[in-house]
């Protein structure tokens, strides 16, 4: 069990975290047709876009109920309704995911109530689906809210089923994959002759493709009817244990097994993706996927060097962290730094001496007492990496000062190849040439492993 | 107090649109109603941050949930000559306890923490929407803290449901009136002191301009708040003269400047020659009214003169090939006329530019560069907008980074004329790196490679023919 310790500043310095809000709205990125919601003032969309933006070279499409003073005093629910009747009249949406901010949850706003009143007065609006999420930013993180709006997809969106499918398996997918990690993911499932429902699905949506009309919602990403439709599904397979618990409320509304994997980085865990899918599908690898793990094999007997014993350090969301410790570790690297944006099971199980919830100074303060030679995390750990002159590598939300974001691919068999390559590079690079005069003490103090 | 603050802001009479109205419609404020569901832009808190972060040796503390800084810190490429603390993230981060039990203790130890850890001349404390409602009293909290630590602490109170981030830019600079303006005194003044306010030296832009300024002899005292360190903004009220650059946005300060320590104000720009010009000229012209050396306007034309003569010299080689070539734009402010001004200046028409944020002053400016060809809008829809494109009615488009994908899934070259630009276009060295840009975005040989059909569509039209 690893410790997890919060951090004691009353101040945060150059954050890690990023709201559940964000998080939830991320994830209504993934449905087709959607249009994510923020319940609160203009800026918390305003902000929000500007990052997703930023990391995705995309337009985003991100909508605000814009509260101002006089409606935080008198309430929302005017603003909620005109924002789904704008919305509605101006876009041909499907979706409305419903996103609150810590405005709307501080004044305690009763949104289910709302919601039923907006419908009853709106008949209009019977062919919008419309989900609301509590997802305040005084609690939880990115990670967080993501999983809520999963959740509250399946919970609302997943009709009862009449049988099942044996060939359709749902693909519950955690905030910490991209675009590219959902391609990878999707190639490896049919490969097995199954069709995957995968939600949410940022794959068919942010990919970056040119699509040769102007959308004002999301184009692409999983549809209603496939949502619908998960309950024949015959297994549930959730990447991240923050997709639990939308694997859970699936199971209890139509009796989905299913199957929580940590992550699908490095070849253990892609292991154990494999085994589940010849098992579902009763069929056996086919032999590009053996191909790949082979390459894989070889890429880590190649790769290894590099990594033994380097010192990471490391900061992500949860789920992000442990699937990236996990796979730095097992390649013989030690993370002596990690930190993360909140609370979660997964952070006792992170191959490091200790877990702090905190912020990106933090990580820049323990990556120097440990002498780090690596920093791992988004593209906010920039300043904290040259002030401490070692290399940055890129992982996870967001991404704003490097191309190619979206396909940063890091699962399967194909995905950890990669991954080795691009951070055994970076090590590379760093590798330091002797010096005369570097063994000049003998056996001295830096000499010995600590 | 806040309300008292926006109602001052409101009745502004330095505005020129707020003079236009009657006592009613002032009453009623400037803000216009947004539509929910369909606004855009940030809130009072993105604005007073927008206008106060460039004060470069400081610690900018936003009180608030993570939502406020998390998701926005590290995205604005204004610059610092020196200091780099500004560019730290810092926050309290409130959590559910401090949203029950109040948020102003930790706030206090919030900003000692700061000051321990940076040594900063000062801190900035912004208010945003949670604390605000839960009546987090910043402003004592400050005058508390400031009178413990020794140092100055600064309550900006602009909560992101006060309004847009236009109002925020003005409490802002109702902030730096009121606690930080005329709090020390300069070392020495000159007959050539100046406060640029409303520059906030994106990308580098104010080291295009300051060159020049420094060639004639004039010196910029009060920064507002472009480069700034803490001292340059105190001792703003000793300036002979202020240029007002971003014309909406610090108005209050310029008027108030003025009001309070006689400090007479104008508004200019520094995109495009003619502009660059004009504004060299007024600011020379007020400064001899107000004592400076009587050679300075006969410096100033012969600095002119110079280099729009070296401009010219160097844009030769872009004025063929930008001829007959048209842009759209799709700004805010008086960036809406400014450079529509640097775009003429290139030889390129401007087919249309949009107001949204602009005043009368700014339309009837934009009317009168365009000339009755160009269109000026108050909203263009995104599909609209992508539909002028893909129709080839522009040859380029010059917007902000949300704007940026339909241009660019239009397959149409695209330019960043907003605050998240990498690039500094003012002054004539500005044009010539404007030039530069847009030659660089039309010329590039993708858009050919681009527009051509797929194989499997050429496939079809041979099939056909």
């Amino acid at each position: 069990m690893t410790v997890v310790q919060p951090s004691v500043k009353a101040l945060a310095i150059n954050p890690l975290k990023m709201s559940q809000t964000l998080g939830g709205a991320m994830a209504f990125l993934g449905l087709d047709r959607a249009m994510p919601l923020l319940h609160g003032s203009q800026g918390c969309t305003a902000f929000g876009l500007v990052l997703l933006v930023r990391h995705f070279r995309e337009a985003i499409p991100f909508q605000t109920t814009a509260m101002n003073e006089v409606t935080t005093i008198l309430g929302g629910l005017d603003n909620l309704e005109q924002a789904c009747r704008n919305i509605h009249k101006r876009t041909a949406c499907r979706v409305i995911g419903i996103c609150t901010t810590g405005l709307i949850e501080t004044r305690g706003e009763d949104l289910e109530g709302d919601l039923r009143l907006i419908r009853s007065r709106n008949p209009d609006l019977a062919d919008v689906a419309l989900i609301p999420v509590s997802t305040p930013d005084f609690a939880g993180a990115l990670e967080t809210g993501w999983s809520k709006a999963v959740a509250a997809m399946v919970g609302q969106l997943v009709l009862p089923a009449a049988g099942r499918r044996s060939d359709q398996i749902n693909i519950l997918a955690g905030s910490h994959l991209s675009p590219g990690d959902i391609e990878e993911i999707r190639e490896m499932t049919e490969a097995f002759g199954l069709t995957p429902v995968i939600l949410p699905d940022l794959g068919l949506s942010l990919d970056g493709h040119v699509p040769g009309r102007h959308v004002a919602t999301t184009l692409g990403g999983t549809t209603l009817e496939a949502i619908g439709g998960m309950g024949a599904s015959c297994h549930t397979v959730a990447i991240g244990r923050h997709m639990a618990a939308a694997a859970e409320r699936l199971h209890e509304r139509c009796a989905v097994p299913f199957t929580v994997l940590e992550g699908l980085v490095g070849l253990p865990a892609v292991d154990d993706f494999v085994r589940l899918l010849q098992t579902v599908s009763g069929r056996p690898a086919p032999s590009a996927l053996r191909r790949s793990r082979s390459q894989l094999e070889d890429a880590m007997l190649d790769g290894h060097f590099f990594f033994g014993g380097t010192r990471i350090a490391l900061a992500a969301e949860p789920d992000l962290l442990l699937s990236l410790a996990t796979f730095c570790t097992d390649l013989g690297a030690r993370v002596v730094s990690a930190v993360t944006s909140t609370t979660s099971a997964s952070l006792s199980k992170v191959p490091a001496p200790s877990v702090t919830i905190g912020d990106m100074d933090d990580l820049e303060c323990q990556a120097r007492a440990a002498g780090a030679q690596l920093l791992i995390t988004h593209s906010h750990g920039r300043m904290a990496a040259e002030r401490l002159g070692i290399p940055l590598f890129r992982v996870g939300f967001p991404i704003f000062d490097r191309l190619g974001a979206a396909h940063l691919r890091t699962v399967g068999y194909r995905g950890a190849r990669d991954l080795i390559f691009a951070i055994g590079n970076l090590l590379i690079e760093q590798a330091h040439d002797p010096v005369p005069g570097q063994w000049a003490e003998g056996i001295g103090p830096a000499m010995r492993e600590t | 107090m806040l309300k008292a603050k926006v109602d001052d802001v409101f009745r502004e009479p330095g505005c020129a649109t707020n003079r236009g109205k009657t006592d009613k419609q002032r009453k009623a404020g400037c803000a216009k109603q947004l539509t929910p569901g369909a606004a855009a832009g940030g809130c009072a808190f993105d604005g007073a941050k927008i206008a106060l972060q460039p004060i470069t040796d400081c610690i900018h503390l936003v009180h608030g949930p993570i939502g406020c800084e998390g998701n926005s810190w590290d995205s604005r490429h204004v610059k610092s000559s020196g200091p780099q603390v500004f560019r730290t993230g810092a926050t309290t981060d409130m959590g559910e306890f401090d949203i029950i039990g109040g948020g102003e203790k930790r706030l206090y130890r919030a900003i000692k923490e700061a000051f321990a850890r940076f040594n900063p001349p000062a801190v900035f404390v912004y208010q945003t929407c949670v604390p605000a409602m839960i009546g987090d009293d910043i402003e004592t909290v400050c005058r508390v803290a400031a009178e413990k630590l020794g140092k100055p602490v600064i309550p900006v109170n602009a909560p992101g449901f006060a309004g847009s981030k236009n109002l925020g830019n003005k409490l802002g600079g109702e902030a730096l009136l009121d606690h930080v303006i005329g709090t020390r005194e300069p070392e020495r003044t000159t007959p050539c002191d100046i406060n640029i306010l409303g520059d906030y030296n994106v990308a580098g832009e104010l080291w295009q301009v300051e060159p020049l300024l420094e060639r004639l002899g004039i010196r910029i005292l009060g920064r507002v708040t472009g480069d700034a360190r803490y001292h340059d903004v105190t001792v703003a009220h000793r300036a002979r003269v202020s240029m007002l650059v971003c014309s909406q946005a610090l108005i209050n300060v310029a008027r108030k400047l003025d009001e309070r320590y006689g400090i007479p104000f104008f508004e200019g720009s520094f995109y495009g020659a003619t502009d660059t010009s004009a504004a060299l000229r007024t600011m020379a012209t007020m400064l001899m009214e107000r004592g400076a050396p009587a050679d300075l306007g006969q410096r100033t034309e012969a600095l002119i003169a110079e280099q729009e003569a070296a401009l010219a010299d160097a844009l030769a080689v872009y004025r063929d090939r930008f001829r007959g070539r048209r842009a759209l734009l799709y700004t805010g402010g008086h960036k809406s006329w400014a450079v529509i001004s640097a775009l003429q200046d290139l030889g390129i028409t401007v087919i249309g530019t949009s107001v949204r944020k602009s005043t009368d002053g700014d339309k009837d400016r934009a009317r009168a560069l365009m000339g009755e060809q160009g269109v000026l809008f108050d909203q263009l829809a995104p599909k609209e907008m992508y539909r002028m494109l893909k129709e080839g009615e522009a040859d380029i488009m010059l917007s902000g980074g949300r704007s940026q994908f339909i241009a660019l899934k239009a397959r149409t070259p695209w330019l960043d004329m907003n605050q998240e630009r990498h690039h500094a276009y003012a002054g004539y060295a500005g044009v010539l790196a404007l030039a530069g840009e847009i030659d660089k975005a039309l010329a590039n040989p993708i858009w050919r490679t681009l527009r051509a059909p797929a194989p499997w569509e050429q496939a079809v039209e041979e099939g056909r023919s």
